[in-house]
């Protein structure tokens, strides 16, 4: 892991943490950020958490460039001797796998996609060796994700699965961005899952549809009415595969209020979790379902 | 209820300076793409430079004033007219209760800034009230405007004269052909040298797909990318990098074919590596291209950039000298 200062204009400055994807990157990310944030260095408007970098937004008026970039190096060094222990919740989300308003929407753009033949699931199944798309959706919601990144449009999580790399679902993006995806679509891309928090644009693969909105900006929704975006980096995600009948039911309590989603705090070590990381899964999930 | 909306143009939305803060969670800072017109806007009326105005594109609106109202267009060369005469750019005027406002055909410039005084009224949402037209919020009603909706004037003006007029030198617009300086860097190591160089040398056009989320460019020599294994991650184009967050002004190239700068309406972050970012002064002129301008990257550095940036400032201070 080798950190690379760079600067986005004159008024950014994008850190990149690793090259490539791993759990390490992230915490070593989210520590950074969070120890930039309890600086409250003059002049930082943005600070922006993402998968494996971050990126700083600053007031050149209020600090020069050169000195918003030696504050950001000097506090790497405390952030790398932090103990990636994050106090944080995990929550159950329920999804629809292979839904009828995801596959309508694959099938309309079936030419942009690496395999015309078969659906996304069924391609991203066989690409990871899985024998049947069953099994591919219980390893997809067997272990649970972190949140590694808000953000692409308003609130949309990317979610890294708490797996070794050997276990890591890989697939492409389609070849080219479809113009439309269904609100609440559950994607996937490169090593990461996502939510779709509104309809649009979109290149990962679809694999299903939550009931569970997660981004409300008349915070109507009764859990959004504090905070019109519900996930935050460092959440950690548990999916809930549910049939056709569940899926209706949940719309239905979101419409009339009803619905509560399950959340519970968890405290997260990295090395504890590293050292067993199927036993510390299994842990999360008792807490989860436990009272 | 004071402006009736009659026609809605082709894009109009209420904008301010924006809602900085909330980029982490994908929500990107909006506002004027010109923000230099959108304050010049503001002061010719006597608000707050910050007040929430209509940026429109391309095409006007036709506005039903349903009380006295003082006004002033900036920005593009977009002649506005009450009741059918004309009535002059970046100098304030007086309508009436009854009159019309509406637009002469696009002479220069993409986006007008139609400032009244006592600002737009419409709710605060997270602090600002400008458009997000993706996450459908702010502005009026989380969208662009359409005919049929009433729009409130503020109480907060100022009682300034009409006749305020910012002088012809200090109307700012893109020259074309257009320059947009920007500091390489990011990923600018993803490419090779030479599509370095050609990226550079390269006359640029401004693609039809240009609007508040980005400018394309096209028309530039393909990049010729330096092969790698790719990161872990990253995906298998060499366009591809692990997501990470977008600056705004970052140019990325997804496949190496046609850049995109992003502007205020920005995706957070993606999964294209960019190869640079324009700078902060050239911003506003971005809002001010018309597709198939022809465009160049100048690459500057940081000293450059700052200068300006400090240059524009200036320019900015000469107008309120002007008009306060």
């Amino acid at each position: 892991m080798k950190t690379r200062y760079c600067f986005g204009g004159d008024e950014h400055i994008f850190v990149e943490v690793d090259e490539e994807m791993s759990l390490d990157a992230f915490f070593k990310t989210l520590s950074m950020t969070n120890a930039v944030r309890d600086s409250q260095i003059k002049g930082v408007t943005e600070i922006c958490p993402a998968n494996a970098s971050f990126q700083i937004k600053f007031d050149s008026d209020v600090i020069r460039p050169d000195d918003m970039l030696e504050e950001l190096k000097s506090i790497e060094a405390g952030a790398e001797k932090s103990e990636h222990v994050i106090e944080t919740r995990i929550i159950e989300i329920p999804v629809f796998y292979r839904d009828p308003w995801t596959h309508e929407t694959l099938m309309r753009f079936r030419e942009r996609h690496q395999d015309p033949n078969s659906t996304d699931i069924e391609f991203a199944a066989r690409i990871n060796n899985f024998e049947t798309v069953e099994a591919f959706i219980d390893a997809h919601s067997g272990a649970p994700w972190f949140v590694s990144m808000v953000g692409f449009v308003a609130g949309l999580p990317f979610m890294f699965q708490m797996v070794d790399r050997a276990r890591q679902i890989e697939v492409p993006k389609y070849l080219r961005p479809r113009t439309d995806t269904p609100k609440l679509t559950v994607g996937y891309g490169g090593c990461f899952a996502c939510i779709y928090s509104v309809r649009g644009a979109g290149g990962y693969q679809m694999f299903g549809i939550t009931p569970m909105p997660i981004f409300d900006p008349q915070q109507k929704i009764s859990y959004l009415s504090d905070f019109m975006v519900f996930f935050r980096p460092g959440d950690i995600v548990k999916w809930k595969p549910i049939d056709r009948a569940a899926y209706d039911e949940a719309v239905a309590d979101v419409a009339a209020g009803r619905f509560a989603p399950l959340i519970r705090n968890v405290t997260f070590a990295l090395d504890e979790f590293k050292a067993d990381i199927d036993g510390y899964n299994a842990k999360l999930v008792e807490a989860l379902h436990g009272n | 209820m004071a402006i009736n909306v009659i026609s809605a143009g082709l894009a109009t939305s209420v904008q301010d300076l924006g809602r900085p803060g909330y980029y982490h969670l994908g929500i990107p800072i909006s506002g004027g793409m010109d923000r230099y017109a959108l304050r010049a806007a503001n002061l010719l009326v006597g608000n707050d430079e910050g007040a929430a105005v209509l940026e429109t594109v391309f095409m006007g609106p036709e506005l039903a004033f349903t009380e006295d109202a003082l006004v002033a267009v900036t920005g593009a060369d977009l002649p506005p007219r009450i009741d059918g005469e004309p009535r002059e750019g970046w100098t304030s005027f007086t309508v009436e209760a009854g009159q019309v406002l509406d637009f002469d055909f696009l002479k220069a410039g993409a986006r007008a800034y139609i400032a009244v005084a006592g600002g737009i009224d419409v709710p605060l949402a997270l602090g600002s009230r400008s458009t997000y037209t993706l996450g459908a919020l702010g502005g009026f009603e989380g969208r662009n405007l359409q005919p049929g909706d009433e729009l409130a004037i503020g109480s907060g003006g100022s009682g300034a004269a009409p006749g305020g007029s910012v002088p012809q030198h200090l109307r700012r617009l893109p020259d074309v052909p257009t320059e947009l300086r920007i500091i390489t860097g990011l990923y600018w190591h993803r490419i090779t040298e030479a599509a370095g160089r050609n990226f550079l040398d390269d006359t640029w056009k401004v693609a039809p797909e240009a609007d508040r989320i980005g400018y394309r460019f096209t028309g530039g020599q393909p990049l010729k990318f330096v092969p790698r294994q790719p990161p872990f991650g990253a995906g298998s184009d060499p366009s591809n990098i692990v997501d990470g967050c977008y600056p705004y002004g970052s140019i990325q190239v997804p496949g190496g074919t046609e850049p995109i700068v992003l502007h205020r309406d920005a995706v957070s972050g993606g999964g294209y590596f960019m190869l640079g970012t324009v700078i902060s002064a050239d911003m506003d002129l971005i809002g001010q291209l018309q597709p198939n301008t022809p465009t160049k990257f100048v690459a500057v550095d940081m000293e450059t950039a700052l200068a300006a940036r400090h240059d524009r400032v200036a320019l900015l201070n000469e107008v309120r000298a002007t008009l306060l």
